[in-house]
């Protein structure tokens, strides 16, 4: 787990596959010089968000020839990075791919699209139905796309993985510029969210959220990372593209797991349990039923 | 200290915000340079302001457009805040244009008058827009969006703009934080489309209160019995929610029949800052 990583803070053209592919290559090879082991996207860094129509223009799958290029870095440093993923079923995800050695070595595709307020996501995209985690040569990584982060399930299943670090891709619409608080409303409760969840689960957390507008929407940016004990280690602060690194450390992970071991202590069963008496999420069993 | 307003916000922040957004939505298109109307009035002067930040004093052009029974102290306000942010000022008297019309068809009722001087005043900023090579920037603010205080195709026509999430005592807000000069911020607010207008004898309220009531309704999703509980009379409650329905036509483009299987805007939906890619 002891590494480098750089997180990107992005402003992607939106619909322009190739020249934010440039980018991604230009900042991969940045990240490269700067001897990262890890770059890691916002959430469709690749394509920009709001796409509507242009989901169905713009989708490709993770091996596609167009993204070659970023197959080939991958072979000096393992790149995280968001797309539109057309599956061989010709569905559409909301993916965040995970290349290494080469190899695209996972696909995580976004299960709690928002369709709620400003957002449409479940218009164009099909959900995805697993929290997908990789064991990469740099340790094991648990990824959340956006509001995947909001919704407990995915960070508890990534808990129960024993993941390292999660990586939390995101493009955040900034709202609220009320006086009650510093920065952005939307800021600062991400900002809350991300540090109790590194303290939950005990993990690095990495967030990367993209910048600049589209029709007037701002993307906040202030990516960041937290160490396993909560703690902020780095942030891009304002509202610019931007490079954040940090550095990962097996020994954090150890102190934080020590200190406080939550994973080992913690009881599924108990969850399992209630939740089935909660929602009947399965049959009793037909001798009771009975 | 005044009191804290729950409709206060970060002035400084926003000013960052709407900076990024100028340069970024008019950049997008093409454009580093921006055209804005200049009344005298506050709204658009904190919109000069926000452009000349975003873009550089020398690549706005305020525009002054007065009518023969303008409010002289209008044109003087609007030459005060151009002066201010050093911007060059450019002055079209729509008296002509406007009465071609209204004289040879005998417009009397003001209401049409103040809708005619407005839509001229859009056909001379749009036809600057392309001899200046940049984009209207327009000025209307939350506030008079939802009470539907604006005249379509008048003052409501405009490439983009930066005050239209802003309620008027945020953009009080925002003018005191780029300190534009007090005369502006002090005066009482006015179309200027007739003599002795204001828009709170107009509308027959205050922008305080229209703030307060339109704040709860629209941000908090408050009903009536909540902001009657609040101490908001209902009779003004209603004239103000009245206002937003009756409007809505405003703010939104103009109804297409259906017929095909894809229509512009309905299951034809691209963003404006849609792009190609090759």
């Amino acid at each position: 787990m002891d590494c480098k990583v750089v997180l990107v803070q992005n402003n992607p053209a939106l619909g322009h596959v190739r020249s934010n592919l440039e980018q991604h290559v230009a900042s991969v090879e940045a990240a490269i010089r700067a001897g990262a082991d890890l770059v890691v996207f916002p959430e469709l860094s690749l394509t920009g968000y709001f796409l509507k129509d242009q989901t169905y223009e713009l989708g490709l799958e993770p091996d596609a020839p167009l993204l070659a290029p970023l197959l080939e870095l991958s072979k000096k440093i393992s790149i995280s990075f968001g797309m539109v993923e057309r599956s061989r079923e010709q569905r559409l995800y909301n993916a965040h791919v995970f290349l290494e050695q080469g190899r695209v070595l996972s696909v995580h595709r976004k299960v709690h699209l928002v369709t709620y307020g400003m957002f449409d996501e479940s218009r164009d995209f099909a959900a995805g139905d697993r929290f997908q985690f990789v064991e990469s040569r740099l340790g094991r990584f648990g990824f959340l796309v956006c509001e995947d982060m909001w919704h407990l399930g995915g960070t508890y299943l990534h808990f129960m993985n024993d993941v390292d670090a999660l990586i939390v891709a995101s493009a955040s619409p900034g709202r609220g510029a009320d006086a009650s608080g510093e920065s952005l409303a939307s800021v600062r409760i991400w900002q809350t969210l991300l540090g109790a969840v590194s303290l939950f689960t005990q993990t690095f957390v990495l967030y990367a959220n993209r910048v600049g507008w589209e029709d007037g929407i701002s993307f906040s940016g202030q990516t960041c990372a937290f160490d396993p004990f909560g703690r902020r280690i780095g942030m891009l602060e304002g509202f610019d593209p931007g490079e954040l690194a940090v550095h990962m450390r097996s020994s954090e992970l150890q102190r934080a797991r020590v200190t406080t071991p939550l994973r080992r202590d913690e009881k599924p069963w108990v969850l399992l349990g209630q939740l089935e008496q909660i929602s009947g999420l399965r049959a009793k069993p037909s001798a009771e039923r009975a | 200290m005044k009191h804290a307003s729950p409709l206060d916000i970060q002035p400084d922040l926003v000013v960052d915000l709407l900076v990024r957004f100028l340069r970024e939505e008019i950049g997008q298109s093409g454009f580093d340079r921006a055209v804005v109307g200049l009344s005298g009035g506050l709204d658009s002067a904190v919109v000069a302001a926000l452009c000349a930040r975003a873009f550089g004093p020398a690549h706005v052009l305020a525009v002054t457009l007065p009518y023969r029974t303008s409010n002289p102290e209008s044109e003087a306000h609007a030459k005060l805040v151009a002066d201010h942010l050093g911007l060059a000022m450019r002055r079209v008297e729509i008296t002509r244009m406007a009465d071609g019309y209204l004289d040879q068809e005998r417009v009397e009722l003001p209401l049409r008058r103040g809708n005619v001087m407005a839509r001229s005043r859009m056909i001379v900023l749009y036809d600057l827009s392309v001899e200046w090579r940049g984009l209207v920037v327009g000025t209307s603010n939350k506030t008079e969006i939802l009470l539907g205080y604006t005249t379509q195709w008048g003052d409501g026509a405009h490439a983009v703009n930066p005050l239209g999430d802003l309620y008027k005592h945020q953009v009080y807000q925002v003018a005191r934080h780029l300190e534009l000069p007090r005369a502006v911020i002090d005066k009482a607010p006015s179309a200027d489309l007739f003599a002795g207008q204001t828009d709170e004898a107009e509308l027959g309220f205050t922008y305080a209160a229209a703030d307060a009531i339109l704040y709860h309704l629209i941000d908090e999703r408050y009903n009536e019995e909540e902001l009657v509980a609040l101490g908001h009379s209902r009779e003004l409650i209603r004239k103000i929610v009245d206002r937003v329905v009756r409007y809505q036509f405003k703010r939104l483009p103009p109804l297409i029949a259906k017929l095909s299987l894809r229509t512009v805007n309905r299951d034809f939906r691209y963003l404006r800052d849609w792009e190609h890619s090759r």
